[in-house]
């Protein structure tokens, strides 16, 4: 794939309109990178042009901070923060609502101002403005339940975005008894995916999946990485893998459009 | 002799103000051991929430059923309290029904129905609130943390407001003069019949009594509420002025970080350096918090304003699965320790050291580890209590001053630390996904 980096762009004179933040996921996790080069494919289609800080990105610091490490998340904003304004980037679009909770509410006051967009919300505007179409292709008619990000959602009220996308694909959104506000959380957040969870009767993912279920979806939609992982675990865990397919949005959107 | 009545309510009156009052600057006192914190940004914005959200109980009626049972026993004690103003007034001066002749015969009259339905409303309300937590056995209400006091605390309070709303009808029904001038007697007209086999002089007495108890019944709730989770009457108010108004997924900055994290990023700062000039050598604060003195004051006005009624733990994941963590245990757990470090400031002039402290004694790492931070307790508090605020500061100290965090969570920090990603990857490999 042809992806820039900020440092060939600079090399070249160039600016290019949005940096694209990756997050460490969409870098390393294999599932997350099909998320990662799915949503190129929609920013090439859609002529955005773009970069990406490539090994000159770092962790945002989000589960530093959710886990309580104040020291190593303010080093690990203000490092990013530094290379950012250093390739005087203005616009952010990431796929991670962590990343786009920590960048644009945490960074500010360390002295980074960006303008910060989840990939949603990104998409969303070049649909908007005439630079992308979305049409249902291969989802047309399908039933889709949309998991809200607690870190999109309820951290930020970000909830329309996303269903405003996937209603485009000519599909049926159901909706799970817990949405928006009400969702209920992935069990992913608050640094919880890197460590395994406390005594209990159940884990968080499965009570969640089961929510999914419910509504007897043919692909359960996500715009997080962690949340993706997380309902995965849960369809394979109900054995529903053979009738459920989890997908991040941008996923969907690029595979309507078979690129 | 005739104005024995008059000093006693006098007295009365006296001494349940001054006693509330006495506790409620027990509370303010106990309210500002936190550290300070700015809420004072934004002010149209903070009294919109508080129109909206105390006042106007957006939140509460989210859940139709409590929410409108609720609205009802709101509006109830609101109004109905402008009768207690005429009570007072009657109790210090010897007046009845004062009034009745200041506002007219029809618009007391109305004043009077208008109370008499929504002292009957609330008594329904309440019954059914009370049918919910012990008949029913509403999940939210049956949690561990519900056990004794609180439980009790529950239905004293239920049982206070059945008790004060049938006495201000009792008093009502018995009065011959008020049920014979047939205004406003809208409810009590159909308990006066059951009195109807009692001589004058009994009813006046049944009347006379159902007054006193009701008034004094008010000052002894008055001055319960300290004791109770049913300070929310109250704080609510300030409670959801001085809430966060930030996205709830802006955690706060802790400065004293920022100045450290400076130098060590700065390739010209000479770490040997003096201090300069006048700069303090006090011992840096402390990160995060291990005790409620550690927190700042919102956060306490929220554990005293925490009225218990678990919804934040009826929606929090890790509550549902079985894990220990509770929000509305957090808040309990605030509460009773802030009252607890009160009460040895009260003894002894300032705090003694008591070998003891919110983390350990009473809230355990075991909670605080089991939250996702996904803000659905903040989402659901119906006062706009952030119990997710307290936990991600009781963190921060487990860490940032003891290490303490669980062995996979150090591993995790390791690898951003090295290698710039919470997994052990190499940052030189984070664009090999454009090429596979």
């Amino acid at each position: 794939m042809n992806v820039p980096t900020m440092a060939e762009m600079m090399a070249q004179g160039k600016q290019p309109e949005v940096l694209f933040w990756v997050g460490c996921a969409g870098s390393f996790d294999d599932r997350a990178k099909k998320i990662t080069k799915a949503f190129v494919k929609i920013m090439q289609k859609a002529k955005v042009s773009f970069a990406v800080l490539g090994t000159e990105e770092s962790c945002s610091g989000d589960p530093a901070k959710r886990a309580g490490n104040e020291f190593l998340f303010q080093m690990q904003a203000m490092s990013n923060i530094e290379v950012m304004n250093m390739y005087e980037v203005k616009k952010i679009v990431t796929a991670c609502p962590h990343c786009f909770n920590t960048i644009n509410n945490e960074y500010p006051q360390l002295g980074g101002d960006f303008e910060v967009m989840h990939h949603t919300q990104f998409l969303k505007s070049l649909l908007d403005e005439g630079r992308l179409t979305i049409e249902g292709g291969k989802f047309k008619g399908k039933r889709i339940t949309f998991h809200d990000p607690c870190y999109l959602g309820r951290a930020n009220n970000i909830y329309e975005a996303p269903r405003d996308l996937i209603k485009k694909l000519d599909i049926e959104l159901v909706e799970m008894k817990r949405c928006k506000t009400n969702g209920l959380c992935c069990g992913a957040g608050g640094a919880q995916m890197f460590k395994d969870a406390e005594k209990g009767e159940k884990e968080i993912f499965v009570e969640r999946t089961e929510d999914a279920i419910e509504v007897t979806p043919d692909i359960i939609a996500t715009g997080c990485p962690f949340c993706n992982t997380m309902m995965t675990d849960g369809v394979k865990v109900k054995e529903k893998e053979s009738s459920i397919q989890v997908l991040d949005i941008a996923e969907m959107i690029a595979n309507a459009d078979d690129l | 002799m005739q104005y024995i009545p008059n000093i006693l309510f006098a007295i009365l009156l006296f001494v349940g103000v001054g006693f509330f009052v006495k506790n409620i600057q027990k509370l303010i006192r106990n309210i500002k051991l936190g550290k300070d914190i700015d809420r004072t940004d934004n002010r149209s914005a903070r009294w919109k929430n508080m129109a909206n959200i105390a006042l106007g109980q957006s939140k509460m009626v989210k859940r139709p059923v409590s929410g409108f049972l609720h609205v009802i026993v709101y509006v109830g004690f609101i109004i109905i309290n402008i009768e207690v103003l005429e009570i007072i007034i009657d109790g210090l001066f010897g007046t009845h029904r004062v009034f009745q002749n200041l506002l007219g015969d029809t618009f007391y009259g109305f004043l009077i129905g208008f109370f008499e339905i929504l002292a009957l409303l609330v008594f329904v309300a309440v019954t059914i609130f009370w049918i919910r937590r012990n008949v029913i056995k509403i999940k939210r209400f049956w949690n561990k943390e519900m056990k004794g006091w609180p439980k009790s605390d529950g239905n004293n309070i239920l049982y206070f407001e059945m008790v004060l709303m049938s006495l201000f009808l009792i008093m009502n029904a018995t009065d011959t003069h008020f049920q014979q001038l047939g205004i406003g007697n809208v409810v009590s007209q159909y308990l006066a019949p059951i009195f109807s086999n009692f001589s004058e002089s009994i009813l006046h007495i049944i009347e006379r009594s159902a007054w006193w108890i009701h008034i004094a019944g008010i000052f002894v709730f008055l001055n319960y509420l300290y004791y109770s989770k049913h300070l929310h009457i109250l704080l609510a108010f300030p409670n959801t002025f001085y809430a966060n108004l930030k996205p709830k997924g802006q955690f706060p900055l802790n400065a004293t970080v920022t100045s450290e994290v400076k130098m060590m990023l700065d390739p010209n700062a000479d770490p040997f350096a003096a201090p300069p000039e006048g700069a303090s050598e006090e011992v840096p604060e402390k990160f995060g918090a291990s005790d409620v003195t550690d927190l700042n004051w919102v956060q306490l006005m929220n554990a005293y304003t925490c009225t218990e009624c678990g919804r934040c733990t009826s929606v929090c994941p890790a509550n549902q699965t079985g894990k220990e963590l509770s929000p509305r245990a957090i808040m309990m757990k605030t509460r009773d320790r802030l009252e607890e470090v009160g009460k040895n400031i009260d003894a002894n002039g300032t705090f003694k050291d008591d070998n003891k402290q919110l983390l350990n004694n009473y809230i355990t790492p075991e909670e605080l580890w089991a939250c996702t931070s996904c803000n659905a307790c903040v989402e659901e508090c119906p006062v706009n209590i952030d119990p997710l605020s307290i936990i991600m500061d009781m963190r921060q100290y487990l860490v940032m001053e003891q290490s303490a965090a669980p062995a996979e969570l150090n591993n995790m920090m390791t690898n951003i630390e090295n290698n710039g990603a919470p997994w052990p990857y190499n940052q030189m490999d984070r664009l090999n996904w454009k090429d596979e």
